[in-house]
């Protein structure tokens, strides 16, 4: 098949600033993005950096962008990505630093991955052999374990984009991995240090990681589990957490959302809550009514949501 | 077309606006709606974090109100349309699960078997109506007017719930939606983000940077207006849109349309009709560039 290729360039002691070239090779059919690379820098342009390792997407070394997703090169076929044989581009990882085309510096990456404790510190007396756990406490810890650290999520992640501060679903999803484990002894500070700020509640649930994780690990799930967590471990004085019970609040009450309590109960600082005034004042400016009139009232059949919530709350499967 | 309509929380609430134009719209178009007024919340994703058991439940419930309807499920909202979706998904894959929550729907009467199809207003117009239909029913195309489509999350990932393995045109149904009403769909990168609504209270700043990149990226790209699918974005990029300006340091003036409010200056429904005077940033520069009026 013929591939076209177009590939972001970048050569810090270059001459030229960040630009696309153009590329068009000949591969087989059953071909991925990762051959055409290697066939442009084996055959037809040297000077172009590409990474990647295993090329069985275990090692998770080639991650970058095509056609603007986050994604494993080397198991992307061509022909899915252009099934017409369309131009595609390949773009090296977003949200981190580029060294050389498509070659990102992971050093944010992984700061962000030691920065959770990655690894196991049990507590008590040691066993005389190892730890044993039984198999349905590690059941949930299945997908996390199964992330190769590629960076596709951090990548395409959208808090990530305007705050580079925030831990980013990879070790968000790590730190779940390790705070759930049975095996370890620090689950209450594990669980505190995830829910300061740049941590867990700053997730805005945009499903991108869900969407461009190779490995099926879908990190967001595990950070709304983080947040389960730390809500049943009593560290409630998030704005995250009183957003949360106000919405369940009103819903098991009356059947659907008090938009405006909940916008009021979600700040718990009197300052905060202060900044809601402009944009109220600018509502009522503009006539807007809710269509049942001006008190929240409760649906038809709200009696039966109210039951649903008493009969399952409490209840996580 | 008869559908179970189910308009959500917002539309009823803080965006009055959707309700009034896509009734307006259905009307226009000749979409007979049932609304579910007894259908609960979807939870927003939100209720789904606490307690993802109780989430499916109280929506299976409303699925099973289109179901015994007889009806496809029409939503108005991006946001509702994903949590149903994945609901849906969950409840049709494992027989085992739908039994159980099928016990706490039991004592209202209904049951869910699977069969409700969800479909957003956006997936009605482009599968249901389809281009050719909706092209006839434009009396008052959008001539020069430059549109930036903003999706909304739950509406396009996670991707294989919402069908896009199959119907991967469903990735540009709002640029094409745009063309067909005469409009120009404004490219920019912000479409398929997000708004930052859903930290709004958690990380303010961060909720607000995303909203102001968006809106200033749409406005620099030459977009007279963005138009949404989903209220709950349309609660940022408009409603938080000076809050949005001030902390991207930027001037920002860009009117943010509802899907049905676009529609319906295509469709020649009355402005007044569609609900424009309510929407916090003003819609008058899109009205002087479609009616050749400001109000």
């Amino acid at each position: 098949m013929e591939a076209k290729v177009r590939v972001a360039r970048y050569d810090p002691d270059g001459n030229r600033d960040h630009h696309f070239d153009e590329y068009t090779v000949q591969l087989a059919e059953n071909a991925m993005v990762l051959d055409a690379l290697i066939d442009i820098r084996e055959n037809v342009d040297e000077t172009l950096s590409v990474r990647c390792s295993c090329r069985s997407a275990i090692c998770g070394s080639c991650a970058m962008r095509v056609n603007g997703k986050a994604t494993l090169v080397c198991n992307t076929p061509m022909s899915r990505v252009a099934p017409n044989g369309e131009q595609i581009t390949v773009e090296p990882m977003g949200n981190m630093p580029v060294l050389k085309d498509l070659v990102v510096d992971l050093e944010v990456f992984w700061n962000k991955v030691k920065a959770i404790t990655p690894w196991i510190q049990p507590e008590g007396p040691k066993p005389e052999r190892e730890y044993i756990v039984a198999d349905e406490h590690m059941q949930n810890l299945i997908n996390t374990v199964q992330c190769i650290l590629c960076g596709a999520c951090v990548s395409d992640c959208t808090v990530l984009e305007v705050d580079p501060s925030f831990m980013g679903p990879a070790a968000l999803a790590k730190a779940y991995r390790f705070a759930a484990d049975p095996r370890d002894g620090h689950k209450q500070e594990r669980l505190e240090l995830y829910s300061q700020a740049s941590g867990m509640w700053d997730c805005t649930h945009c499903f991108q990681c869900v969407e461009v994780c190779p490995k099926g690990v879908a990190p967001m799930d595990w950070i709304l589990e983080l947040r389960r967590e730390a809500e049943a471990a009593g560290l409630k004085d998030h704005n995250g957490v009183r957003h949360s019970e106000s919405l369940a609040h009103s819903v098991k009450e009356s059947g659907w959302l008090d938009e405006a309590k909940l916008a009021m109960d979600s700040y718990g600082k009197f300052s905060d809550k202060l900044k809601l005034v402009p944009v109220g004042v600018r509502t009522i400016l503009k006539g807007k009514m809710p269509k049942t009139g001006p008190f929240h009232h409760k649906r038809p059949g709200a009696e039966h949501v109210t039951r649903i919530f008493e009969e399952l709350e409490g209840k996580h499967s | 077309m008869k559908y179970a309509f189910y308009p959500g929380c917002v539309a009823k609430g803080g965006a009055p606006e959707l309700y009034d134009s896509t009734l307006a719209v259905a009307a226009a178009i000749g979409l007979e709606l049932v609304e579910l007024t007894g259908a609960a919340c979807t939870g927003a994703g939100v209720l789904s974090e606490r307690n993802p058991e109780l989430a499916d439940t109280l929506n299976a419930r409303t699925l099973a109100m289109a179901e015994k309807e007889g009806l496809p499920l029409m939503n108005i909202c991006s946001t509702c349309h994903g949590v149903f979706s994945q609901a849906n998904a969950r409840l049709k894959k494992d027989p085992e699960y739908r039994a159980r929550v099928n016990q706490h729907l039991a004592p209202e009467g209904l049951q869910y078997s699977g069969t409700t199809e969800v479909k957003h207003m956006l997936w009605v117009l482009m599968e249901d109506v389809g281009p050719e239909k909706l092209k006839s029913l434009v009396t008052n195309p959008l001539g020069d007017l430059k549109a930036a489509p903003f999706y909304g999350c739950y509406i396009v990932r996670p991707s294989w719930v919402l069908g896009y393995d199959i119907k991967p045109e469903r990735k540009h149904y709002l640029e094409d939606l745009i063309a067909i009403l005469g409009a120009e769909p404004v490219e920019y990168q912000g479409a398929t983000k997000c708004c930052g609504f859903p930290i709004l209270t958690m990380n303010r700043t961060n909720s607000l940077t995303m909203t102001g990149t968006h809106v200033s990226e749409a406005t620099e790209k030459g977009a007279d207006c963005m138009v949404t699918p989903c209220p709950l974005c349309h609660l940022n990029l408009d409603g938080g849109q000076v809050e949005a300006a001030g902390v991207v340091k930027k001037h920002l003036a860009l009117p943010v349309l509802h899907l049905p409010q676009m529609v319906g200056l295509a469709l020649g429904i009355p402005r007044d009709k569609l609900g424009l005077r309510k929407n916090l940033v003003d819609t008058g520069p899109v009205l002087e560039k479609v009616l050749g009026v400001n109000r």
